[in-house]
């Protein structure tokens, strides 16, 4: 039995309340669609249900409502991590009801999307929220029937007293259960006694989904509510001189056009304030169209700036960034980076004596690899709703980690935190994009102004033009091999604009005893953000090509050479930091080429390759299958195998899974975002282009490495490698190795 | 005024006749399920019916909608329509969700006109529809088991 200590947990996670207010919530006629029953309850203004842990409501007919606490952009959280306060509660999941918890970091502790941490963290605060809530019931119906407490068992939110063959439900205890006290310690159930956690169960919010309910925050509305968009300069490195906005005052059902600037002069930007156009000209109306058409009419004149200091960081942890001037372009970028390679670099991990080894080699391969910016393209455009009034500031945002945002909420709208109200809208894809909640602020100034609540709505080309994308990547990998064809030192050096890419402790470092990593970075004004699997999704990519490239000029099978290379990892590792656990690596590796028979594929027609790695506590492989049609590349098949620990819900791990394999394939065969003179060259899906139906695989199989280690995050392991093996196999299906992210350019070429 | 049928509705919008459908139905009718994606009809996301062909919405002027038969996500009850939410559900298409109104209402459309689809009608019918979170397969199974259904 795995032992969960709630001495601890009373203070710092645990909020047993007894009733809480519950009229609050309802009312607004979008929040209906969302919690569906309390609106059939009519359960209008008083509260009728006790909450047990701060996640679970308990309803007097038996009833129960499980909050979900982490804000949902497709991963499925909201079904995955009621379960586990499901799986210890002892209730039937198909009658609970799930609702998306408001922002209420306080009482949930961890409401944080992002770094395919959600599982992980959840794993064991929600199974003792569940199994706390459960021992207080069992408790309740103790004390009731004076029975003790090892006497009684629960299941299907009833408690039964075999003995006296009586039994009362969960609604019936839950006043009583609220007034008792948490138990200091509690017993989890081990993985062999579960009944929910590893079944497949669907979506809680799919049958709105494909009804259309009112899930996203584009759709919110309320009475009196404005429409806004906001104007930010053509290009990185300008900023708002002045703005002529006579005409487009005249244009119908148009209210104001005024200027905002969203951080404050001297603001010190917290972990999530990302840089963002800061003056931006703001056209408020009533109808998104009329707001269109006059944001037309605004005549704008931009300037650019000088160079500038910004001031960042939280704690003592303190920064100071130079922010350079100019209007840079993708052609400038490429030459810059081939220039920094030429240079040495900082070194950030040395085992051995590389030098020595290179200088002994009979043969060096050398590869150099890059990749584009990247914009995210969530397919839902930024937007986010506020209404500040005097006692309350309200906001339905599209926002992953809500309580990063409260130092930039209250410090540049001028609020305190106790007022702010957020609620969790369900995003429409967020990838990191939704991580840096700027637009929030930029709501909440243009609800100050307006006296007004407003939606305030990016266009496309806002959302594709307005920044925080992924970083421009180079690195070069370098080997030394001995007249043997053995490896005898590695060497990687790479950047980008404006970090580096390289995880100096990662596979392979520790297999070659002579290793040597540096880095450099170029600062840009194009602004930059998390992009699902940072730095992973593209050193990924250049390591496993080159390990593949590698393999066949020393005449290895790619597979084996890597678990060759990881075994020897695991028995004398070199250098005392390797983040990676070998044996798991091979385990997927093992478990890819049995599943795709790799040594005898079924189907002959088909090129393949291969690739794995390790990011974010997961370890994941991946074969893919193709063949040419017309000179583009036709993925027929992908086999994955991921070790994630323990999968919790198999049906929802498996689409997100698939999901990052169609994702890969498109941005390491299309994604790009080109810069001229400071101008993101493309700024809507005419001139971008994403992976449609007919380019993604024909199918995919994915298995998971059978374990019972507590399980680590999905969201984002699975996406780095399989822009490798993607690559791997278009070299074994063209002859041509490609080396320069997105291959489309170089495949239309030839 | 110009009168709109949506979904076997009759509504009154005030609005030039050159706003799109989209926003007629978003911001005037107040249907949300019909979303906003790019704006110049490349994504599909606003994809609705117009006299039973689907049509990009954000594209499509609303004085060009009037009086023909307009069916939205909210409005697909059918038979067809039925399944294929079905088969969305059974195959547990949708991750974040934001496209699958549009990818549904091209599938509906192609069903209707291609009872038994071939992969390569699919891909067809829905090279407009844009999927972020990658969900292109299970749409394909899922248009497979409707079309089964049906």
């Amino acid at each position: 039995m795995e032992k969960s200590n709630n001495t601890q947990s009373r203070r710092s996670f645990l909020k047993v309340s007894s009733i809480t207010g519950g009229g609050m919530m309802i009312g607004f006629s979008w929040l209906a669609n969302l919690i569906p029953h309390e609106a059939i309850a009519g359960a209008t203004a008083t509260k009728d249900w006790i909450e047990l842990t701060g996640f679970i409501k308990i309803f007097p007919d038996n009833r129960i409502t499980i909050l979900s606490p982490n804000p949902e952009f497709g991963q499925n959280v909201i079904t995955s991590l009621p379960m586990l306060i499901a799986e210890e509660l002892e209730v039937d999941w198909k009658k609970i009801k799930v609702e998306q918890g408001d922002y209420d970091t306080p009482r949930f502790k961890r409401q944080f999307t992002g770094g395919s941490q959600a599982m992980r963290m959840a794993w064991k605060p929600l199974r003792t929220a569940g199994a706390t809530a459960r021992f207080m019931l069992l408790q309740a119906a103790a004390n009731e029937w004076d029975v003790p407490l090892a006497e009684l068992t629960a299941s299907n939110a009833v408690v039964t007293h075999k003995a006296s063959n009586r039994t009362i439900t969960y609604g019936a205890l839950a006043t009583a259960a609220a007034k008792l006290t948490a138990p200091a310690n509690i017993t989890l159930k081990k993985s062999g006694e579960f009944s929910l956690i590893g079944t497949p169960q669907k979506n809680v919010e799919g049958s709105k989904i494909v009804v259309g309910k009112s899930l996203f925050t584009m759709d919110y509305k309320q009475e009196g509510m404005l429409i806004a968009m906001a104007i930010h300069p053509t290009a990185f490195g300008m900023k708002l001189k002045s703005f002529d906005a006579s005409e487009a005052l005249k244009m119908p059902g148009i209210k104001d056009v005024f200027e905002i600037q969203v951080y404050k002069d001297g603001y010190v930007k917290a972990g999530f304030d990302t840089r963002t156009f800061n003056n931006l000209v703001v056209v408020v109306g009533n109808t998104t169209w009329e707001v269109m058409n006059a944001r037309k009419k605004v005549v704008i004149q931009w300037e650019s700036f000088e160079a500038y200091k910004e001031f960042s960081g939280m704690g003592n942890n303190k920064r100071e960034d130079t922010i350079p001037a100019g209007l840079e372009s993708t052609e400038s970028h490429m030459k810059q980076m081939y220039e920094m390679q030429k240079k040495p670099g900082k070194v950030l991990r040395k085992d051995g004596d590389p030098e020595a080894a290179f200088a002994k080699a009979k043969k060096i391969m050398e590869k150099t690899y890059s990749a584009p910016f990247l914009p995210h393209n969530t397919m839902e455009p930024i937007s986010c709703f506020a209404h500040i009034t005097e006692d309350k500031a309200l906001f339905v945002a599209p926002i992953q980690i809500p309580d990063m945002m409260k130092q930039s909420i209250t410090a540049n709208l001028g609020i305190t935190a106790d007022k702010i109200d957020m609620k969790l809208a369900r995003m429409g894809g967020g990838f990191g994009r939704r991580a840096y909640g700027h637009y929030i602020v930029e709501a909440g100034l243009i609800s100050q102004k307006m006296k007004a609540p407003i939606k305030l709505i990016y266009t496309r080309e806002d959302d594709m033009s307005n920044g925080v994308y992924r970083p421009s990547y180079m690195v070069t990998y370098k080997a030394a091999i001995d007249e043997n064809k053995n490896v005898t030192a590695i060497h990687v050096k790479g950047g980008g604009i404006p970090e580096n890419a390289i995880h100096e402790n990662r596979f392979p470092a520790g297999a070659f005893e002579n290793y040597l990593a540096e880095g450099w970075d170029i600062p840009t004004n194009i602004t930059i953000g998390a992009f699902r699997a940072p730095r992973s999704n593209f050193i990924a990519s250049a390591e496993q090509s080159f390990l593949d490239e590698l393999a066949e000029a020393i005449g290895k099978d790619p597979i084996d050479y890597r678990i060759e290379l990881l075994k020897k990892a695991k028995a004398n590792p070199v250098g005392k930091n390797n983040e990676y656990d070998a044996e798991r690596y091979i385990g997927v590796l093992e478990l890819v080429k049995k599943k795709s028979d790799w040594g005898n594929p079924k189907n002959k027609t088909v090129k393949r390759g291969v690739a794995a790695y390790f990011c974010h506590n997961s370890y994941a492989a991946h074969v893919v299958d193709l063949t040419m049609k017309d000179g583009q590349p036709v993925v027929q098949n992908v086999v994955s195998a991921l070790d994630c620990g323990v999968v919790v819900n198999p049906e929802g791990a498996k689409n997100m899974i698939e999901g990052a394999i169609v994702d890969g394939i498109g941005n390491v065969l299309f994604g790009g975002l080109r810069f001229e003179k400071g101008v993101p060259i493309q700024k809507n899906f005419n001139q971008y282009r994403m992976i449609r139906m007919k380019e993604a695989p024909k199918k995919i199989d994915i298995y998971f490495v059978q374990n019972n280690i507590d399980p680590t995050g999905l969201g984002e392991p699975p996406f780095p490698p399989i822009f490798a093996a993607f690559a791997n196999a278009l070299y074994k299906a063209t002859g041509k190795r490609h080396y320069h992210q997105p291959f489309i350019n170089a495949l239309n070429k030839s | 005024m110009i009168q709109l049928n949506i979904n076997n509705k009759v509504y009154e919008v005030d609005a030039s006749a050159d706003m799109p459908l989209l926003w007629a139905i978003r911001d005037l009718v107040g249907l949300t399920g019909t979303k906003f994606g790019c704006g110049i009809a490349q994504c599909g996301a606003c994809t609705v019916h117009v006299n039973g062909t689907p049509v990009r919405s954000c594209s499509f002027p609303v004085g060009a909608a009037a009086g023909k038969m307009i069916t939205t996500i909210e409005g697909v009850n059918e038979k067809i329509g039925e399944a294929v939410k079905k088969a969305w559900i059974e195959l547990q298409v949708p991750q974040c969700g934001y496209c699958q109104s549009g990818q549904i209402m091209s599938a509906t459309a192609l069903l209707k006109s291609k009872p038994h689809p071939t992969d390569a009608d699919i891909d067809a019918a829905m090279q407009g529809n844009l999927c972020r979170c990658g969900t292109y397969q299970r749409i394909r199974s899922a248009i497979h088991r409707a079309a089964e259904m049906i």
